[in-house]
């Protein structure tokens, strides 16, 4: 049998036009086979352009400074901006997770305890953009007049240290929330696919000697305490196999 | 409501069990439908080796995972909690589409031991009465290891399983876990290639006076053909098991195992896109007629059955039964009633090691591979005087250290900035860790049941799951601990840094999918949901497959042993149940 030439996304987006009630997978009956057809694949969805889409300017300004703090450029390599990091979380802001597409959004809503996790009204764009809305108006209030990008060094890790610890007050906006996933989010455009947007030229890989996509490791798995000689590979390749 | 035509066999969920029983079943002559209500997915097209190494895509996206939006659960730690939604995956990975789970599984895969079937009557005789705590519900298995092996063996063989016996017929072998209970024969596959930390781990841990052994795996350690004549290829070692899919047909999942035979059988029939509402019932609510499904029109469909199979997945059973009014539901207040009773999981530590002098190249890996200790498992040591029964086992994995998830650095070390940076350019491929995998208790107040609140995108109640990790097994948890941390030293390491579990139990940080429990086996209907055959006490024509029949949980990965447990329900089902159809044990 072979199967419709429909795409995993047109088939969803099908079915986000059925409403909430329909089940968004296709119903086949399959007997006698395992269904296949030549030239299917569900690949990755690379990210596109070059400038943000999602973060306003001011909120921009934030995101790159904050990311270069977290992970600053050194004597080891490049930081989080040239990295592409700011690029990869606006990318990803502007898609299917900032907008907790995969996430149970529905209420009521309530506080909850630590252990109940996330139980914010807010997908994680909707979160960036309050929290660093209110970031920038706790700067103006204490920096007098000056955004957080204007600050030295040492004052954004302040600021940044108070806001992991819950202790920056934003009035009563999530900033704990918000350091968190932003974190977590710095990691992975440091760290993803350079498909992505971040990890430009496997800066991320390369700082820590990670393979990256290499499939095959199995020369190596019984060659004790010797340096991994290969360089990263990426899922689209790597820059040196680009050669006019 | 459009009603299709009837069937022998219907299963709920085309995963693991499905698998496995659906193969049995329909070689003796049963025609057979599997209703899933995800999607059809397999190597060749959904895992291909050009993309399947996407640690966003599948980790942190949750590709592979249920999507919560159409359904999730609510939580609290305790009754007297308000639960709230799992808004987002973290503590557990539940699978979806056909083979369930089981695709993104590490292949971490054990029997439990003999005495873990006998955990309430075992631990009473050794210990007494004061081993069990007040609030502790552990039961025994009505099914005993012996009346398992068979079908242990049999699973092992249909998967692959790459390992070393350490008990032939009751006589201990060198290199094997002596602890384990008798095996008729050695594993099907030999030991994986061992990487370098868990090789300093084994030489540690036997210098210490423990019994390390090359843990069971299901990623190939050669090319392998199985009974049912699919071949799987040999591991490339390239540290995407748990949370990915396999590219290389070289982890053992429902489509690398059984699926090729299993689909090409003209009785046989798989439904995606169907999801299922509920189990219906007769006037008399003692025999299933057959299930309810709403397909991808949105319409409704009964489908007509004499034999329903549920396995659908532990948190799904124990919802659909509910939903279905199925059993008594588990009261809290009065602690009668068994549907959700017994909920458990299992209690993770570790001990990140930290070496100057060595290079681990941690992401030289397989999801199975590892050197353990089963020493402090089960009843495998004196329990006296520590005031926890239990154990679980300890395991050096290298199982890939995929960067965003593994990034450690030496404790003490800031958690971002211009000197992290610098540490963990140091030491990422200086370190691994080790993990203490704990069995949990049942407890009185660890259960599921239907949120009076929250609903799921079709208006129905949510599962709600009231959870926390009861004292014996914290005990018992920071006792392990210790026992890694042991060991850790004696390899020589710069930095030994023990994490005990998250107190109280979090449904934020990713710990294991080993959830158990809620409509568990026994020998009294009273206690329990099913019986040894995993036959339902209320309704003798409906199966109830998977962990959600553990009356507690051992302290190993579950798959083994439902798988086992798939493979007799499916035996008693085709030597006792079709012959005489009805209740298969007197309670």
């Amino acid at each position: 049998m072979v199967l419709p030439g429909f795409s995993r996304r047109r088939v969803l987006e099908a079915g986000a036009a059925l409403g909430a009630a329909a089940p968004l997978i296709p119903t086949l009956t399959l007997r006698g086979e395992q269904p296949w057809a030549p030239n299917r694949a569900d690949p990755p969805d690379a990210a596109e352009g070059h400038s943000y889409r999602f973060f306003t300017t001011a909120e921009a300004a934030f995101v790159e400074a904050a990311c270069e703090r977290i992970i600053p450029e050194d004597e080891h390599g490049p930081g989080a901006v040239k990295a592409g990091v700011p690029f990869f979380i606006d990318r990803q802001l502007d898609g299917p997770y900032g907008r907790g597409e995969r996430w149970y959004m529905r209420g009521p809503w309530a506080k909850g305890s630590e252990s109940q996790g996330w139980q914010s009204r807010h997908g994680p764009a909707g979160l960036y953009r309050a929290v660093i809305a209110a970031i920038d108006r706790r700067m103006r209030q204490d920096f007098r007049g000056r955004a957080f990008h204007d600050l030295r060094g040492d004052d954004q890790d302040e600021v940044l240290k108070r806001l992991e610890a819950g202790r920056l007050d934003l009035g009563g906006v999530e900033g704990k929330l918000f350091f968190e996933t932003f974190l977590q989010n710095v990691f992975e455009g440091f760290w993803a696919d350079p498909l992505y947007g971040g990890n430009r030229d496997m800066a991320g890989w390369k700082l820590i000697g990670f393979p990256g996509a290499r499939y095959n490791r199995s020369d190596w798995v019984s060659r004790f305490n010797e340096p991994y000689p290969h360089p990263p590979v990426a899922l689209v390749g790597r820059p040196d196999w680009n050669r006019s | 409501m459009a009603r299709q035509k009837p069937v022998d066999v219907v299963f709920i969920g085309a995963g693991l069990t499905m698998s496995i029983m659906a193969n049995e079943l329909t070689d003796a002559g049963l025609n057979v439908l599997a209703l899933e209500r995800g999607a059809w997915q397999d190597t060749s097209t959904d895992w291909s080796t050009a993309y399947d190494q996407d640690e966003l895509r599948y980790m942190w996206r949750h590709a592979l995972f249920e999507d919560l939006s159409r359904s999730t659960l609510t939580f609290r730690n305790d009754p007297s909690q308000t639960a709230l939604p799992m808004r987002k995956l973290g503590s557990f990975l539940p699978g979806t589409g056909v083979g369930g789970s089981a695709i993104h599984w590490n292949g971490q895969i054990w029997r439990s031991l003999p005495a873990d079937f006998r955990m309430r009557s075992h631990n009473l005789e050794r210990y007494g009465a004061s081993a069990i705590a007040e609030d502790m519900t552990i039961q025994d298995w009505p099914v005993s290891y012996e009346e398992l092996e068979p079908y242990y063996d049999k699973f092992e063989y249909v998967f692959g399983i790459s390992g070393k016996a350490g008990n032939l017929q009751g006589q201990i072998q060198p290199g094997g876990n002596p602890f384990e209970g008798p095996r008729r024969r050695e594993f099907p596959n030999p030991p994986m290639t061992m990487s370098y930390a868990p090789t300093l781990f084994g030489k540690a841990a036997a210098e210490l006076g423990h019994h390390p052994f090359p843990a069971p795996s299901a990623n190939m350690s050669q090319a392998y053909t199985n009974p049912l004549g699919v071949k799987m290829g040999p591991c490339t070692y390239c540290g995407y098991c748990e949370k990915f899919a396999c590219g290389n047909y070289s982890k053992a999942v429902p489509q690398t195992t059984i699926l090729p035979a299993l689909m090409s059988k003209a009785n046989f029939t798989l439904k995606t896109g169907c999801e299922v509402l509920k189990i219906n019932l007769d006037s008399e609510r003692r025999r299933a007629t057959g299930v309810t499904y709403v397909d991808a029109s949105g319409q409704e469909v009964f489908q007509p059955a004499e034999i329903v199979v549920l396995s659908a997945f532990i948190l799904n059973n124990v919802r659909l039964l509910l939903l279905s009014g199925i059993g008594q539901p588990y009261d809290i207040r009065t602690g009668q009633g068994v549907i959700g009773k017994n909920y458990a999981y299992q209690i993770m530590s570790e001990v990140n090691v930290f070496f100057e002098d060595k290079l681990t190249n941690p992401f030289l890996g397989a999801g199975a591979l590892g050197v353990a200790v089963d020493d402090f498992n089960g009843d495998n040591f004196d329990h006296s005087g520590k005031g926890f029964i239990g154990g679980g086992y300890i395991c050096l994995w290298t199982t890939g250290a995929r960067p965003i998830e593994t990034h450690p650095t030496p404790p003490g070390t800031p958690k971002w900035g211009a000197e992290w940076k610098k540490s963990v350019a140091h030491w990422y491929s200086r370190a691994v860790s080790i993990q203490c995998h704990g069995g949990v208790t049942s407890r009185r107040t660890n259960f599921l049941d239907l949120d009076p609140t929250y609903k799921d995108a079709l208006g129905r109640p949510l599962l709600r799951m009231t959870f926390d990790f009861p004292e014996n097994d914290k005990r018992m948890s920071a006792f392990l601990t210790d026992r890694a941390a042991e060991i850790a030293r004696a390899m020589g390491a710069t930095h030994v840094h023990p994490k005990g579990p998250q107190i109280p139990y979090s449904i934020v940080p990713y710990q294991t999918t080993h959830n158990t429990g809620g409509a568990i086996m026994g020998d009294d209907p009273r206690t329990s949901a099913v019986n040894r055959y995993l036959q339902s006490w209320d309704v003798s024509n409906l199966f109830v497959t998977g962990a959600t029949t553990f009356p507690q949980n051992p302290g190993y990965n579950p798959s083994g042993t439902l798988s086992a447990l798939a493979y007799w329900c499916a035996d008693a089902i085709r030597s006792q149940y079709v012959k005489s159809p009805g209740p298969l044990v007197r309670a």
